[in-house]
């Protein structure tokens, strides 16, 4: 059944419907390359993924599952040619899971100039981040220090008591809490 | 593949248009205003050429200093490139050039432009008889856009880009080397012309998705369209998806670079692994987008010299848009090392191993169509085994590398390497040269010289197994890609490699010989010289086919079998 070949007006509209169509297709992959900045950013705290934490309003409700404990370990890190000293009061620290903690970080300005800071942080093993949630961080801020000054900053946090029904945590003792502080500049941009 | 019935239709349309369908503009507007696919398919092909000499000189730039454990030439080169003061910091930075040029260019302006550009634009619309492409001026655009494209790439080499000239990022062009580790406008440029680059085959995909939507004749359904086209319209499809997350992902580096954004900076709240996900969201479709024309180019010579129709005729078409769809749900098999949950790794271990399934069906459906054929082993055919054979020893590895945890341990060693030269430089480029024998009666109006054409292969075929296939056992030993030096205890394997080289180059020589041998005094061409096997459309025109073909359009037998 050898249909007739359409006119060739036909075929130049086809052709530009089609056109238009795949424009629009690549148009729309383009948009999702950029959209994909702020979807990695909510799939990561929606999913944890890559050791990305949690957060808690103030008043969140937990039941501590009494007899099961987590060691909890702390790194601090700055950037390389910051001024800044930054450690954690106690590097390890043994907690209840369920129980909100506190962990207390030291940070001093060891300039004669005030810098500011923003705190970047992520958990190792990275699937144990979904559970990692925190309640009050000094990395949910960015933070001022004048010359010389020292200051110390809480974190308040606990583990999500589900972890325990997770059987891709049934091998984790041991968790790492990991800060960098990097400069920023006045302007809001990092230096 | 299909059968034409309208041949008297066609030859007394050409008789009656003959004046008209030869008449040819002048050399300029032939050349640099083509709106002609046969035209411009030629350009593309001779563009390629070009791109492949010098990709694959700094390859041997490459096996020269890797024949043996040291720095032998390379330093020299660095003063040759940036002065007489260079240190060895710039020495070892114009290495990073020398890789990342030969990656960009053999993948951007090599391959791509051959398989999709010169073979696509030249025996896409006739196969499916089509007069021309859907948009020939937007075609004339895609090539052109290739030559500020290339540009742009080989002058970055003379600018500054970090610790010495040139664009030292490795093709992949991962933050933060490329973005604060890359001071200087040479990444600019070479980001620049990535853009142009994928620009240019955007369009072509765009093009190349009306015309084989639209443009078919009466009576090619899509069901009876040669395998080549199928490859081509899987191909487009792949561009036209993965190409713009590219370009948004290279765009952030250029605003991460020039002004201040923290897109894949984690001093800014950015993430540079974000940067890899994109990349390779884009890059694992490409290495399809380089594969599967050849996978059609494969199948027609297959079947011309077999005598038979290709066996399992749509299993072999849906094979190719399985491997294009699940191509794009495997991308983080680049990344094992980066750090993922168990989950993720398996599955992406999966996810990837199912792609052999696909591949597989074509490799066999290869072997079957040969299998009780009436084979002749004519240059193509020989090359086209060639592929099957090398395409199958790089799937095997392929598979091997999938398993997340092997990758931990062989991730970035010469194995990997030595993978995915088997597929693509290998594979690809026996596809590449397959029809490019294939095609050149049909392009040319000549005959290629037969005994220069298996010389070549044979020669070609024992130099790249010798430079490839010790990059295993280099692999597996742990020595690491990327680098212009290593411990003597892999000095003879890489001699061996460097040796394999030579041999390459030698059968490349062949190829010019022949190349120039056949333009200047090759036998006439015969419309058909491949006999009864080759059934495609290309075939019932003449060698070189009329610069306008198909005025009145062929009719396709519905009746015909595959």
């Amino acid at each position: 059944m050898a249909t007739l070949p359409p006119s060739p007006f036909d075929r130049d509209r086809r052709n530009r419907r089609t056109l238009a169509a795949m424009a629009a297709v690549g148009l729309s992959m383009l948009g999702l390359g950029f959209a994909s900045v702020p979807l990695y950013r909510i799939f990561c705290e929606q999913t944890g993924f890559g050791g990305t934490t949690r957060r808690a309003a103030a008043d969140v409700q937990v039941q501590a599952a009494t007899g099961h404990t987590m060691s909890i370990r702390f790194d601090s890190n700055v950037q390389p040619g910051m001024p800044w000293q930054f450690y954690p009061e106690h590097r390890t620290d043994t907690v209840t899971i369920g129980r909100k903690d506190m962990a207390i970080f030291i940070a001093k300005n060891m300039s004669d100039k005030p810098v500011t800071g923003t705190a970047s942080f992520n958990v190792t093993p990275t699937q144990a981040g979904a559970y990692f949630t925190k309640i009050q961080c000094f990395c949910f801020t960015q933070q001022t220090l004048k010359p010389g000054e020292e200051v110390r900053m809480p974190v308040l946090y606990y583990i999500d008591p589900k972890i325990l029904q997770d059987s891709d945590n049934k091998d984790t003792q041991q968790i790492t809490l990991s800060y960098t502080f990097y400069p920023v500049e006045q302007d809001g941009k990092p230096s | 593949m299909t059968t034409i019935t309208a041949d008297h239709h066609h030859d007394h349309a050409h008789d009656h248009d003959h004046h008209d369908a030869d008449h040819k503009p002048a050399f300029f507007q032939r050349w640099f205003m083509s709106t002609n696919h046969k035209d411009i398919g030629t350009l593309y092909l001779i563009f390629a050429i070009i791109a492949g000499i010098i990709g694959g000189g700094i390859s041997g730039l490459m096996r020269a200093e890797l024949a043996h454990p040291g720095i032998q030439y390379l330093h020299t080169w660095a003063m040759m490139m940036d002065g007489p003061e260079a240190t060895l910091d710039q020495a070892y930075h114009l290495w990073n050039v020398l890789i990342t040029a030969h990656g960009l260019i053999m993948v951007f302006f090599m391959v791509m432009p051959a398989m999709i550009g010169g073979f696509g634009n030249w025996f896409v619309p006739i196969m499916i008889g089509a007069p021309d492409m859907a948009f020939p001026r937007m075609n004339n655009v895609s090539f052109w856009l290739l030559i500020p494209a290339f540009a742009l790439l080989l002058g970055s080499t003379f600018v500054p880009g970090g610790t010495g000239n040139g664009a030292g990022t490795g093709w992949t062009v991962y933050a933060p080397l490329s973005t604060s580790g890359s001071a200087g406008p040479a990444v600019d440029m070479a980001i620049l012309s990535l853009h142009i680059a994928g620009a240019s085959s955007i369009l072509g995909a765009i093009n190349f998705i009306t015309t084989i939507l639209n443009m078919r004749a009466p009576g090619m359904t899509l069901h009876k369209m040669p395998l080549f086209v199928w490859s081509v319209l899987v191909t487009a499809f792949l561009l036209l998806l993965a190409l713009p997350v590219l370009a948004a992902a290279i765009t952030m580096l250029l605003t991460d670079r020039n002004f201040g954004t923290t897109f894949y900076d984690a001093a800014g709240g950015g993430d540079p692994e974000l940067y890899q996900h994109l990349f390779w969201f884009f890059g694992h479709p490409e290495v399809y987008i380089m594969i599967l024309p050849g996978f059609g180019i494969v199948s027609q010579i297959i079947s011309t010299f077999s005598r038979k129709p290709v066996f399992g005729y749509l299993g072999m078409a849906y094979a190719m848009v399985a491997i294009g769809v699940v191509g794009f749900v495997v991308w983080a098999h680049h990344m094992f090392t980066t750090g993922m949950s168990v989950n993720v790794k398996m599955y992406f271990t999966a996810a990837t191993m199912v792609i052999a399934v696909p591949t597989g069906i074509k490799i066999f459906s290869w072997i079957a169509t040969i299998w009780g054929g009436s084979i002749s082993f004519k240059t193509p055919m020989v090359w086209a085994l060639g592929f099957i054979f090398l395409f199958t020893v790089g799937g095997v590895t392929g598979v091997v590398l999938a398993n997340g945890g092997v990758d931990d341990v062989l991730h970035d060693t010469y194995y990997v390497v030595a993978h995915f030269h088997y597929v693509l430089s290998l594979g690809a480029v026996f596809g590449l040269f397959a029809g490019f024998y294939y095609w050149f009666p049909k392009m040319s109006g000549k005959m290629y010289n037969e005994f220069l054409g298996q010389l070549h292969f044979w020669v070609f075929f024992i130099g790249v197994n010798l430079l490839f296939f010790p990059m295993h056992f280099l692999g597996l030993s742990g020595m690491p890609r990327r680098y212009p030096d290593y411990p003597a205890a892999f000095e003879k394997w890489n001699e061996l490699a460097s040796h394999g080289y030579e041999i390459m180059a030698a059968g490349m020589g062949i190829f010019f010989i022949n190349l120039i041998w056949s333009l200047a005094a090759g036998k006439k061409a015969e419309a058909n010289p491949w006999g009864e096997g080759a059934t495609t459309l290309e075939w019932t025109l003449s060698s070189p086919p009329p610069f306008h073909q198909f005025e009145t359009l062929p009719v396709i037998d519905d009746t015909a079998h595959h």
